[in-house]
């Protein structure tokens, strides 16, 4: 590194990210929490390996992959240009991997621009990346508890998490991605991006999955299955709002000069900056981050009748559905935005369930589909007109551009999840059988469990003189 | 036409201020944003009012107070 200045701003980067990666484990620390509290207790084991073995398999394949597809996509290809090479995200380069800025002799891929700017900022940006793919992934676990196969899971979860998440990412969320380019695309925190994709896809998987044996009565209306622990449902939740901030921060680059930038930004001031390299400030989604929760959570209440499972959802709701512009807004529009949408959501929530019979058993689709899908629908109107990009020659921020991009993510993440799980269903491999469904998906561990308890404890009491 | 006045970022950001949308009716927003933390107050009274109301009018008999109290 050159100049105590560059390695200053360079070991905080690296710093600064690595502690968001930290924080935004909170989130699946919290989705195993809240999934094992909404389970019932003769699934609870499954539920929780389900989701935590997520975490492991978006890891691998987004090293393998997923990288890489982030880089090399921002033009489509195709629509705004080819392919982009992007060597230091290949798995088998040095850059992925322990690296001190300089180019070994006879090196091949790594030139000295590219070995300067990332070989300390590589493994904590794909760091913060691989949460938001695990993270989006994790959306869809909780909707299909207690039916689900396992396996069938994990493929999906590879699938949005290292591949389509990070595909719509390259396009709408990436400096020079062709959604922002054309369209004005505007998507700060990832409403859309992250949440809604991740709300068709689990819309999708549902469709075909069915619902849950009993949800329904014979005449079709829905019964409540009560969550077995709401204890854990609330720490879970709390625990997804914390790490959601790390979310929130990991989305900003927090210091950056106006050359390094290279955009049309003249003096000398430095500053952070969202996704798209256009100035914001830390402190500005602080304050839009809380209201938003705040908005939610108190217009969660009024419309769920106090309902604890409800009003704390609708707070992660407000936070998504202001999240498309919480780099913009003003603090009390993000609240708003953040009560209103929410509020929206709640009731297709139930609309949907009664009139498509769509068993979803934590309300993700509503929570994250349809509050993404509106959150940047709504950022749209609101920022109209500013604009996208520090670079010249974007499209401004404009309605149609967000509606179009909000369709777009949302049937990234259905079409290609309703495929998968279609083939899937058809080869026995979605569902788990009937009887297994109602023994609960846990019944050979659990008597695996009690067998080994009986039998140690007789081996303890026949010791006993 | 902008939200926020901004057209380009061909700027030095040391000669721009704030750049939400709407700039101007910060205190109508404030207005409503007081209007909506009252109204939530009274919703909320309301509910919780009708919510004791019937607690008051379900067990007449005491039958289920009891069982509720052993519940603990």
């Amino acid at each position: 590194m050159e100049g105590n200045l560059n390695a200053l701003t360079t070991i905080f980067t690296e710093f600064y990210y690595w502690v968001t990666i930290v924080m935004m484990f909170l989130i699946h620390v919290g989705f195993c929490m809240y999934e094992v509290g909404v389970s019932r207790r003769r699934n609870h084991l499954k539920t929780l390996m389900k989701n935590a073995m997520a975490i492991p398999l978006v890891t691998i394949t987004f090293y393998f992959f997923g990288w890489w597809i982030y880089f090399g996509f921002p033009n489509g290809p195709g629509i705004a240009g080819g392919l982009v090479t992007a060597p230091f995200a290949e798995p088998w380069n040095p850059l992925m991997g322990t690296h001190l800025s300089g180019v070994n002799p006879g090196e091949t891929g790594v030139t000295p621009t590219d070995a300067a700017l990332w070989h300390r900022l590589n493994g904590v940006f794909w760091g913060a990346f691989l949460l938001f793919s695990i993270t989006t992934a994790s959306i869809i676990s909780g909707s299909i508890i207690e039916r689900a196969r396992s396996g069938a899971f994990w493929i999906v979860a590879v699938l949005i998490g290292s591949v389509l998440w990070i595909l719509d990412a390259s396009w709408g969320w990436h400096p020079q991605g062709w959604m922002v380019k054309l369209w004005g695309y505007h998507d700060a925190y990832a409403s859309g991006v992250v949440h809604a994709i991740a709300g068709g896809a689990a819309l999708a998987f549902l469709i075909v999955l069915g619902p849950r044996i009993g949800k329904f009565k014979p005449d079709g209306t829905p019964r409540d299955i009560p969550p077995h622990n709401v204890w854990l449902v609330t720490i879970g939740l709390f625990l997804i709002f914390t790490g959601f901030w790390g979310f929130y921060a990991a989305c900003n680059i927090p210091l950056i000069s106006p050359a390094t930038i290279a955009g049309q930004i003249t003096g000398e001031t430095w500053t952070a900056t969202n996704i798209y390299l256009a100035p914001t400030t830390l402190s500005a989604i602080t304050f839009n981050f809380l209201m938003s929760l705040s908005g939610g959570m108190l217009a969660g209440y009024i419309v769920s009748k106090g309902d604890p499972f409800w009003t704390f959802s609708m707070g992660l709701c407000g936070i998504i559905s202001a999240s498309a512009g919480n780099d913009l807004y003003h603090p009390i529009q993000a609240m708003l935005i953040g009560a209103i949408v929410p509020s929206i959501c709640y009731k297709l929530h139930y609309f949907v369930e009664r009139r498509f019979k769509i068993d979803d058993a934590v309300g993700a689709v509503a929570v994250h589909g349809y509050g993404g899908f509106l959150g940047v629908v709504v950022a749209g109107f609101m920022l109209w007109g500013q604009p996208s990009s520090p670079y010249e020659g974007f499209a401004h921020i404009n309605p149609l551009g967000n509606f179009a991009g909000a369709v777009l993510m949302f049937v990234l993440g259905f079409v290609p999840t309703f495929v998968v799980c279609k083939i899937l269903n058809s080869m026995n491999l979605l569902r788990v059988p009937k009887k297994v469904e109602l023994e609960g998906v846990d019944f050979a561990l659990n008597h695996a469990f009690e067998a080994s308890v009986r039998e140690l404890g007789t081996a303890e009491k026949a010791m006993i003189k | 036409m902008s939200t926020n006045g901004m057209e380009s970022w061909a700027v030095d950001l040391k000669d721009i201020g704030a750049i939400y949308p709407f700039q101007g009716s910060e205190v109508v927003m404030v207005i409503v944003g007081l209007v909506f933390w009252i109204g939530w107050h009274v919703l909320q009274t309301r509910h919780e009012n009708a919510e004791i109301e019937a607690d008051m009018t379900a067990d007449r008999t005491g039958e289920e107070t009891r069982k509720a109290i052993d519940r603990h």
